[in-house]
């Protein structure tokens, strides 16, 4: 099957806990998602909602301690010949070990959402970009990394390259701060690019121009990307699939066009109801009611029960509902798509 | 670089004659003068000496004339001819006196310096990283015992615990054997042994703060974002770790050489006094009681000067460790 060829990362029942002074918090409770090859999925959600956990699980860079992997699998497909390929476990993996290590930044890298406090602040940019060369390709000499970090940053359209090299941070501004930090993720050609809300620092023209250039180079060098932001018209402008995350939970997954025309969960369609639109009826928007639990709270049954305008008492609130495919390649965690939802009259 | 380096030397020469201008004329400031206080020291051991006489030798040595003439006739000793006033303590020039001990201070100071760097950065790195564990907590309880603990009274007790337990005396820079002796390879391993306590104490107090700078730095830079990223580019724990945060957590203890050299300096005044090592400590606290006043003024000149290059060399440094401040300047 096609599929099962270009599966890049599969993430299976992810749960990562975070042991905390005032309690543990479930950051992640059982998130399985796959991406395929040369495909962006899109991850929404609020603060909190366990996003970035996500992505940093996918890296082994979860701070520990306090945080920790409890269970669930990170399976990482590295194809070694056309034909066969080895499947790595990351949650397996020796902490900061040498295996990680080759994986973090060849593999798998990541564009952060602050561009300025990414760099270090003492060391050129140049040097930034060609040490992530020099660590994964140690025979590469300094001259050649130096030429693949020039090349990079001018596909990123950092203008002189071979100058700004060797330019500091501080001599950037946000936008070109943030293509250099894309170069630097890209530069070892890596198959999944993880964006941790890129844009998020930037003004809106200047974010039009790092989602271009973001959709051209996927074009071009074929990476999956996985696009992390609170932003669903962003998420929606470059996502093939959506997720959307609440309290460390999955709540729903669909191709980009199918979430967008056919919301079904409660928590979905609120979120939908919170965005402006140019030809939209301003009344019609409508913030989400409540406030995002206390993350030390657990909850027995839905974690969105407490804010859902569509809650069943006495079913939503008992057990956590189970992901159901309520369309085609649609899948969606709420009981309104279940049996204990819609009990037969 | 060169630019902002001239720019600095140049800077130097205002600040330092406001500095002999301040020194001077603290010195001033007690009420009397060396003239007095050797008049009373005359009288006091039974010498007649008439008022007449007494005016003669103020006369002299220019104790008459106003403040700004003695100010200037000093400075311009100084500028023109290297002529640092005449010492009326010890009979001959200020500047042959103090050149006598200037090097075994110098010396003293760098190395308590560079020692107290030998202990502190390691022990500060690792307390950073390995934080709240129990080597972190035995550093962090020895960096505060030795702030807190003063300079003089260790140095009273260990020359004691020397002299007890190990029949060494630690007093002095020479055993009393080669006090008269020429130079030799047994003089120069006996002044090392007597150097051993000295350093150490006057190094332990820098040690102990030098620890608490470099693992509260470093336990801030180490949450910076830039430390996640190197790490998510796939570099080894110890090559990031020196790289980037330790750089940047050691630029606030380098930069820190212009107050840390005046800290020793006194310091090493009690410590030195303490254990009677001939440096200039002792001598300024002499020369300051008999009111020596060219002696006194020298010396806090030279001190300062010192201080000051300290302060030079730190910001050269940071000029060169950091881009931000090098190119700071010069864009606006």
């Amino acid at each position: 099957m096609q599929t099962t060829h270009t599966l890049l990362v599969d993430v299976q029942d992810l749960k990562v806990q975070f042991s905390l002074h005032e309690g543990t918090v479930h950051a992640l409770q059982g998130v399985s998602f796959q991406i395929q090859q040369g495909k962006t999925l899109g991850v929404i959600g609020e603060s909190g909602s366990g996003k970035s956990v996500t992505a940093q699980a996918l890296l082994g860079l979860i701070p520990s301690p306090p945080g920790k992997v409890v269970g669930g699998r990170v399976l990482l497909n590295l194809p070694t010949t056309p034909t066969s390929t080895r499947v790595v476990n990351l949650t397996e993996l020796k902490p900061n070990g040498a295996e990680l290590r080759s994986i973090r930044g060849k593999e798998i890298s990541m564009i952060f959402q602050e561009p300025m406090t990414s760099f270090s602040p003492v060391h050129t940019l140049g040097d930034q970009i060609m040490e992530a060369v020099r660590i994964h390709y140690p025979e590469v000499s300094k001259e050649e990394a130096r030429q693949r970090a020039i090349e990079m940053m001018r596909r990123v359209g950092i203008p002189r390259p071979e100058e700004r090299i060797d330019a500091y941070p501080f001599q950037f501004s946000g936008g070109m701060r943030q293509r250099a930090m894309i170069a630097m993720a890209l530069v070892c050609n890596p198959r999944l690019v993880i964006a941790d809300e890129p844009t998020t620092a930037l003004d809106v023209t200047i974010e039009a121009q790092i989602l271009d250039l973001l959709r051209d180079l996927q074009s071009e060098f074929g990476m999956s990307i996985m696009y992390i932001s609170h932003d669903l018209t962003v998420v929606g402008s470059v996502a093939d699939e959506v997720m959307v995350m609440y309290l460390g939970l999955v709540m729903e997954h669909a191709a980009t066009d199918e979430l967008f025309t056919h919301p079904l969960h409660p928590y979905t369609e609120a979120l939908w109801r919170s965005i402006p639109t140019i030809d939209g009826d301003l009344d019609r928007l409508t913030p989400i009611r409540g406030a995002l639990p206390s993350p030390f709270a657990v909850h027995p049954g839905c974690p969105f029960f407490s804010r859902c305008e569509k809650r069943i008492v006495g079913v939503c609130d008992t057990a956590r509902p189970p992901m159901v495919e309520a369309r085609p390649q649609h899948w969606v965690r709420c009981f309104l798509y279940t049996e204990q939802g819609n009990p037969p009259q | 670089m060169l630019v902002f380096i001239i720019r600095r030397v140049l800077l130097l020469i205002p600040i330092l004659l406001l500095v002999s201008f301040i020194a001077f004329f603290v010195i001033e400031l007690p009420p009397g003068d060396w003239v007095t206080t050797y008049v009373a020291q005359l009288r006091a051991s039974g010498v007649e000496l008439s008022d007449a006489e007494s005016q003669r030798l103020t006369n002299i040595y220019g104790f008459d004339q106003p403040t700004y003439v003695r100010y200037y006739k000093w400075i311009s000793g100084i500028v023109t001819r290297g002529d640092f006033g005449w010492s009326f303590q010890w009979g001959k020039p200020a500047g042959e006196v103090i050149a006598e001990r200037l090097p075994i201070t110098l010396a003293i100071s760098l190395l308590a310096l560079l020692f107290s760097w030998l202990i502190a950065i390691p022990i500060g790195i690792y307390s950073a990283t390995n934080q709240y564990s129990p080597i972190d907590y035995l550093a962090t309880f020895l960096g505060f015992i030795g702030l807190a603990t003063p300079g003089f009274l260790l140095a009273m007790i260990l020359a004691w615990a020397a002299n007890q337990y190990l029949g060494f005396s630690a007093l002095g820079l020479y055993s009393t054997e080669f006090l008269d002796k020429p130079w030799s390879l047994a003089k120069a391993i006996d002044m090392l042994q007597h150097m051993v306590l000295p350093l150490l104490i006057i190094s332990l107090a820098s040690t102990g703060s030098t620890i608490r700078v470099l693992r509260g730095n470093l336990l801030d830079e180490l949450k910076k974002q830039y430390v996640v990223t190197a790490r998510a580019k796939g570099l080894s724990e110890l090559q990031l770790l020196f790289k980037y945060p330790v750089r940047l957590a050691l630029n606030p203890v380098f930069s820190t050489i212009g107050w840390l050299l005046p800290s020793i300096f006194a310091g090493e005044v009690l410590i030195s006094i303490v254990l009677s090592v001939p440096s200039i400590g002792p001598l300024l606290q002499r020369a300051t009681m008999a009111q020596d006043m060219y002696l006194t003024g020298s010396i806090v000149l030279i001190l300062s000067t010192l201080t000051i290059v300290g302060s030079l060399i730190s910001d050269i440094y940071l000029a060169w460790a950091d881009p931000r401040i090098r190119y700071g300047g010069l864009s606006k």
